[in-house]
């Protein structure tokens, strides 16, 4: 039983020493994209095209998700606000929700599931099928050609992205609220307007979805070129991508909610 | 073990002897825990990185299965090295790729996607890749394998013809023996790390060696054993303590 127990804690530390070292080498990671990151800034078609691949090509699912959550945040919002007589401040709550918490996160968890796990799986099958040392041998830094692109591209898609969930989210809370049930249009709007301040509702949410932005892409790229050059290491890859990336979005959420927050 | 100037010389040997290591080490990607790597008199392993792109940007090297960068057509991918190396204008880098592609025979297919490329035609592109900046050295990992018999010869006569054109020096590193010994000037047999054997094609032909003798003829047992190292059958069936 005692020996059980031994290899039992020996496998744990093992592990915690596997992660260490691993969020070590992200770190170290990151700081070698951002002084590879001449090339991707200088020659922005490089970033811009990947801005294609990870941005643009995630619109679809980003637009049709805001859509939705917007259109059940006007159905559970009227339900509640109703109890209360206050069924005008539909417009406060659909925007606040999106803006703050949702539209930077939901968009956060899709982009990582549609784009984060693109990305590494293509680093990854690169890596996997050669072509990252073929560029090596062509004397061209795979860091600064093929990662810093994809890692930037992604951390300005972010932002947009989520704005563009908050913006289409605002807009299926309209449809419910306003066409559907028929809450007043003009309070809808000028409540909203009144209460929601630049500062501290849309600016906060502004640099969550960039903190989201910079995690989500460290992780997709990092796990790529990580891979084990196999199908199976690229496929763990891939889903580790998601994984983690999920829980880093929920968890610095959390963390930068709690620096946000005011108590007022 | 040297490369002289202009030769094309085979490294061989079974599987996990070290053959594509050596070709990694020549090619910086590894760095040696004994011995020296020298190229062109600069000893690789003691070049910094800017050092190690510089020599590497005369090297060209075509991997196993083309390696080619699989979202860029065949033109984009044998221009890629002038784009990033070079300031040539366009019209100069299509006429450079142009030339390229036409040493290999594919002009005509520039505007494929590597998808659409069979296993030999992936192979001739990467070559075209490969010397697309006239490299001084140009390296080979298994350049013949999984190719059909024509493909093979192809492949074959152009890694011998471009080497001449190009006045540079080729190092294969292959299993294919007979096709070898058609084109290389110099052979070296590796076995688990060393050099076992060494010689020209008429030399290795006439090799009464046990182990180049086993390798040329293909025959399945000899210093290299068929057998993996494995415990008796009296043990097995009657267990160690009988033995």
């Amino acid at each position: 039983m005692p020996r059980r127990i031994l290899t039992g804690v020996r496998a744990l530390g093992r592990r915690v020493d596997d992660a260490i070292w691993r969020l070590g080498f992200a770190a170290r990671f990151l700081l070698m994209i951002l002084l590879y990151s001449g090339t991707a800034l200088r020659r922005f078609g490089l970033t811009v095209r990947q801005i294609y691949f990870s941005g643009v090509l995630s619109l679809i699912i980003i637009l049709v998700s805001g859509l939705f959550v917007g259109m059940v945040l006007g159905l559970q919002g009227y339900d509640t606000l109703q109890r209360y007589g206050s069924e005008e401040s539909l417009g406060v709550l659909v925007a606040l929700s999106l803006v703050r918490e949702l539209g930077p996160v939901v968009a956060g968890l899709l982009f990582a599931s549609r784009a984060g796990s693109a990305i590494t799986a293509e680093i990854g099958l690169m890596k996997a099928t050669e072509q990252l040392s073929a560029m090596e041998m062509m004397a061209v830094n795979p860091l600064a050609r093929v990662v810093a692109p994809r890692f930037w591209a992604g951390v300005i898609s972010m932002p947009l992205l989520a704005a563009m969930f908050s913006a289409m989210g605002v807009f299926g809370g309209y449809l419910v609220g306003v066409m559907l049930i028929g809450v007043d249009e003009g309070s809808f709007w000028s409540q909203m307007q009144s209460s929601v301040d630049v500062r501290e509702d849309i600016l906060n949410g502004v640099i969550k979805s960039f903190v989201f932005g910079v995690a989500i892409s460290l992780i997709a790229v990092f796990e790529g070129y990580d891979a084990e050059p196999t199908a199976e290491g690229v496929s763990g890859a891939t889903t580790r991508t998601v994984v983690i990336s999920s829980l880093a979005i929920l968890g610095l959420d959390f963390i930068l909610t709690a620096f946000m927050f005011r108590g007022t | 073990m040297a490369i002289p100037r202009g030769s094309v010389v085979a490294i061989m040997g079974g599987s996990g002897c070290g053959k594509t290591t050596t070709l990694r080490l020549i090619g910086g990607q590894l760095r040696p825990t004994a011995g020296q790597v020298r190229v062109a008199g600069q000893a690789v392993h003691d070049l910094d990185q800017d050092g190690l792109y510089a020599l590497r940007r005369r090297m060209g090297m075509l991997f196993q299965f083309g390696a080619l960068f699989t979202d860029m057509s065949v033109f984009d991918n044998v221009a890629f090295q002038i784009r990033e190396h070079t300031d040539l204008p366009e019209e100069a880098i299509a006429d450079l790729v142009l030339m390229k592609l036409n040493a290999v025979g594919l002009r005509g297919a520039r505007h494929l996607m590597p998808s659409e490329l069979s296993g030999g035609m992936a192979r001739r592109v990467a070559l075209a890749r490969a010397i697309a900046l006239d490299p001084m050295l140009m390296m080979y990992d298994e350049p013949f394998a999984g190719l059909d018999p024509i493909s093979l010869g192809v492949v074959g006569q152009l890694i011998r013809r471009l080497n001449d054109a190009l006045g540079a020096s080729s190092i294969i590193v292959t299993h294919d023996i007979q096709e070898s010994l058609q084109i290389v000037d110099y052979i070296y047999f590796l076995s688990e790390g060393r050099v076992v054997a060494e010689g020209t094609p008429a030399q290795i032909r006439a090799s009464t060696d046990p182990w180049v003798h086993q390798f040329v003829w293909a025959e399945p047992d000899g210093p290299v054993p068929f057998h993996y190292p494995a415990d008796t059958y009296r043990d097995v069936m009657l267990g160690p303590a009988h033995a």
